[in-house]
């Protein structure tokens, strides 16, 4: 239940400023990818065209082709939401429907497009969502409160579990602990470590601690500067580029130099 | 430079040069009997009084202030006179409008039948006999009640789904285009149409297309409408404005459509304040008067039929018994129908007022643990 | 590779996007259409009494003839409502943002709310019932001692139904709208500016004249503006309180009328080319407000502008 995601010449436009260009990657299934980089250079921009999400920001576009497996979520009558209901994504300040309640929070994926699900079924996936959330112990006795009652690490754990109730191919996680304690950030980090046997999992993060701890594989993102677009500059094996990338603008970041 | 230092200070150097705690209670006093003093040598009257003790109040507090503080505090306190003033000087009239409805319009509204008769058959006659003979008042506001109720029902059920989905198009997809903006300015003049030419519009339109003098309940809750709509899309336009984009996103990002997201996420986190806008609004055309005057006629019979005949309303009801009493000789009992429909009305108007509270504090979005 | 997992779609669910966002954009056409609707059907049902020979209008010398009066009353007794109610709405407005204690402040933002709530007609059955009755010896005094002045000769209205007594009406009405906004204004004021004039060892009238009311001053303007369409418009009270006649300097005596009244009282007997002359003086009015509110908009978008606020 996971795919790879082939990237091929692209580049993301705002209006007719160009924000990220060429970009050329591979993210293997099953496995956890980091973008990492200074702010501005495009890496949570170059996450949101990997489902699409760009196209909720007026004026953004994109060109060149996204594979996954093989299929271009870019090719002529592809339906944005069928991509993302293959592509889930964990934004950067937790979002659970205030009006809902945790269990309809966990269902809401399913329940929103109106697909039938019997009582009993819909236990059964709430009860697997959030243990693959690590939520299910915290949660299990108050599924009828309100979602917006828990903490923000929970918070967070919680809209990860709608994210895999309707399981998706591959995971996309814009920064999801830049909003929460340091506990909360190793709660979600356990959890991405999880996550990875099952599905493909993408993370945009600022820290490059988080980075070396969760990822398989860096990507690192660079600007040359304001009103230049981004790009990516190296990606490869995770310790190789914390300890002996190619790039000079990679070892500066890494060790700390600029960013 | 004359050494002014003093061994022994009874009172802290940053309390110096002001006026006593007490100053403006004893200022009080003193204009109170001042003003009385004053008022008893012209004719005593109450309203007299309490005006020259105010303004013998500010005078003699910022006169005080000014030897005492200086310029600058004294400018201070007579701002702060002079705001209070304008305070108490709103109220007066505006409780004096409250007083006078509650004073005059309970005997009416007490009074037997009169929420459940109409002024079917009521003539001058049976208000001369009320006068002269002590009979019984007649006549009652149920035609006008029911009229009210059902133009403002009518102008709901027009004015809130083309609002509302207008307010929809605004927030989620219009996206800046030029019709939207064109909408939106279009909205914004509907606000400040005046009411009795919204009365107007409907007016000619319908004489323009059923036939000259068409005058129905029908006719009346479309010149509501021209008054509701740009409220409700206004309202509905902040609310939906203010759900967090983040939620449709997280919506978005689940894989369901956008308008499967709009009805279930969007519209469930701002019906609170949707809700309590369309109520407000409601409270507003409720009590339009000039609007039904010119398009749905005056009647005094039951008229429960809002697509033939002319109607009654609570405002015009009020207007007419006013301004064409039932008897013009006794306009008593007339006087006293109006103001029991008028404290109706604004039962009706505080009501709806304080149900969009409710519904704003009831369907907000619960955050407790 | 012609049909990939991507390009399945969920079939209904697409219909539904398109239904749904093409019943928005009908309703939102819809309104301009009805929009549209009233300026043509207005000008429509005026035009016999724009083109009408001369005698046939009342008064028998054509349609300018008999608005100018109206127009002109109009303005004066939304000038009198300006006049009074503004100082005050601005004064109940600090009260409330920057004097009241801050558990009064709420309660009375809530009061005044619900005055603008009130229905017009209960003000016009208050003006004639209560006011007209009670201001008519100021009205008396008036003449005697300001006599001098145009606008107060006498002899006074005995009964107190008078533009002057109508433009007080007025003034009560347009006040909580006025309050309403100007204080929404007021507490928008950034408490950064407030503290730095405080910090400097302002008073409180200092702090206000320094931060409060320039920052709010195109805000009062906007207000005060709307509230003038608000009176321009406002039918019943007019209607009501005023015992009309032909335009007149004094402002206590019987005499002079607005558009909006002119129209109620006459409308529902109307018939033929009188109707025609009322929609066309409801389309001069129409035209007046228009202008007021532009105007007043136009004050509120440059200021937002200029603030920077978002």
């Amino acid at each position: 239940m996971s795919k790879r995601i082939d990237v091929k010449d692209l580049n993301v436009y705002y209006s007719k400023f160009l924000a990220v260009e060429d970009v050329n990657i591979n993210i293997e299934a099953k496995s956890v990818t980091a973008f990492i980089g200074p702010s501005g250079c495009g890496k949570s921009t170059f996450l949101r065209t990997l489902n699409r999400m760009h196209e909720v920001i007026p004026g953004a576009r994109v060109e060149g082709e996204v594979l996954l497996d093989g299929d271009n979520l870019y090719g002529p009558g592809v339906d944005p939401v069928t991509v993302r209901s293959q592509i889930g994504m964990v934004f950067q300040r937790p979002n659970p429907f205030p009006t809902m309640s945790i269990r309809d929070n966990v269902l809401a994926g399913v329940k929103l497009n109106n697909t039938k699900i019997s009582k009993g079924e819909a236990d059964v996936l709430v009860e697997r969502s959030l243990q693959g959330a690590n939520l299910w112990n915290e949660v299990k006795d108050r599924l009828g409160k309100p979602g917006s009652g828990l903490s923000g690490g929970q918070q967070q754990r919680l809209c990860i579990a709608r994210a895999i109730a309707v399981e998706p191919q591959v995971i996309l996680m814009d920064e999801p602990c830049s909003a929460l304690d340091p506990i909360s950030t190793l709660a979600i980090e356990d959890l991405i470590n999880e996550l990875k046997d099952q599905y493909t999992v993408v993370i945009v993060t600022h820290n490059m601690q988080q980075a070396a701890r969760v990822s398989d594989k860096t990507a690192f993102f660079n600007i040359a500067g304001t009103g230049k677009p981004g790009k990516l500059i190296e990606f490869g094996d995770t310790p190789t580029i914390f300890s002996n990338p190619t790039e000079k603008a990679t070892e500066d970041y890494v060790s700390g130099r600029f960013g | 430079m004359t050494s002014t230092l003093t061994p022994v200070r009874k009172r802290s150097a940053l309390t110096k040069g002001q006026l006593p705690k007490a100053a403006p209670y004893i200022v009080l006093a003193v204009a109170l009997v001042l003003g009385a003093a004053i008022l008893a040598l012209i004719g005593f009257n109450a309203f007299g009084w309490a005006i020259v003790s105010a303004i013998l109040f500010a005078a003699g507090l910022v006169g005080w202030s000014l030897v005492v503080e200086g310029a600058r505090k004294a400018k201070d306190k007579l701002a702060t006179c002079l705001v209070v003033g304008a305070f108490l000087a709103a109220l007066l009239p505006l409780f004096s409008v409250i007083w006078t409805v509650l004073v005059n319009g309970l005997p009416g509204l007490l009074d037997p039948g009169f929420l459940t008769t109409s002024m079917n058959g009521v003539t001058g006659a049976f208000d001369n006999k009320t006068v002269e003979e002590g009979a019984p008042l007649l006549g009652g506001i149920y035609h006008a009640l029911m009229g009210t109720l059902l133009i403002t029902v009518l102008a709901t059920i027009i004015s809130v789904p083309v609002g509302l989905l207008t307010a929809i198009y605004l927030v989620e997809y219009g996206e800046d285009r030029a019709l939207a903006r064109a909408i939106t300015f279009f909205v914004d003049v509907m606000t400040g149409i005046p009411s009795i030419v919204a009365g107007l519009f409907a007016a000619a339109a319908f004489f323009a297309v059923v036939g000259p003098g068409t005058k129905t309940g029908a006719v009346a809750a479309v010149a509501l409408s021209v008054l509701m709509i740009p409220v409700v899309v206004r309202s509905s336009e902040e609310m939906l404005k203010i759900v967090p984009n983040e939620l449709r996103e997280a919506a978005y990002a689940l894989g369901v459509r956008k308008w499967r997201t709009i009805l279930k996420v969007v519209l469930p986190t701002a019906i609170s304040g949707i809700a309590s806008g369309i109520t407000l609004a409601i409270a507003r055309v409720i009590g339009e008067t000039a609007p039904i005057l010119v398009t749905a006629g005056f009647a005094t019979t039951i008229n429960t039929n809002v697509f033939s005949g002319w109607m009654a309303s609570l405002p015009t009801f009020i207007y007419t018994q006013i301004l064409n009493p039932t008897s013009p000789s006794n306009p008593d009992p007339s006087s006293q129908r109006a103001w029991g429909a008028a404290l109706v009305l604004i039962i009706l108007v505080m009501l709806l007022n304080l149900g969009a509270r409710l519904i704003a504090r009831m369907f907000a979005p619960k955050t407790g643990r | 590779m012609t049909t990939t997992s991507l390009t399945k779609s969920r079939g209904a669910g697409h219909v539904g996007d398109k239904v749904f966002s093409a019943a928005t954009l009908a309703a939102g056409c819809l309104i301009l259409v009805v929009l549209f609707g009233v300026a043509l059907f207005l000008v429509i049902q005026a035009f016999p009494a724009l083109v009408a020979s001369p005698d046939k209008i009342q008064g028998g010398e054509g349609f300018f003839t008999y608005i100018w009066p109206l127009v002109i009353g109009t303005l004066i007794a939304s000038v009198i409502a300006l006049v009074i109610a503004t100082p005050i709405a601005i004064g109940v407005a600090l009260f409330i943002s920057h004097f009241a204690p801050r558990k009064l402040a709420s309660g009375l933002g809530y009061v005044i709310d619900l005055l603008a709530a009130i229905p017009s007609v209960v003000y016009g059955a208050w003006g004639v019932a209560f006011l007209a009755h009670e201001i008519s010896p100021a009205y008396n005094w008036l003449a005697n001692n300001m006599g001098w002045l145009p606008i107060f000769q006498g002899p006074a209205s005995a009964t107190g139904k008078t533009i002057l007594t109508a433009g007080i009406v007025l003034a009560v009405m347009v006040l909580p709208i006025i309050t309403s906004l100007s204080r929404e204004i007021f507490l928008q004021t950034p408490k950064l500016h407030e503290e730095a004039a405080l910090a400097l060892g302002a008073t409180r009238w200092e702090m206000i004249r320094m931060t409060v009311l320039p920052f709010g001053r195109p805000g009062i303007i906007s207000a005060v503006m709307l509230g003038l369409g608000r009176a321009l418009g406002e039918t019943m009270a007019v209607a009501l309180v005023l015992s009309s006649g032909a335009l007149t300097a004094s402002l206590i005596q019987s005499g002079n009328q607005t558009i909006a009244a002119e129209i109620a009282l006459n409308f529902p007997e109307a018939s033929g080319l009188k109707v025609s002359t009322l929609i066309a003086a409801g389309l001069v009015l129409f035209v007046i407000t228009l202008g007021v509110n532009m105007i007043a908009r136009g004050i509120i978008t440059r200021h937002k502008e200029f603030s920077g606020a978002n």
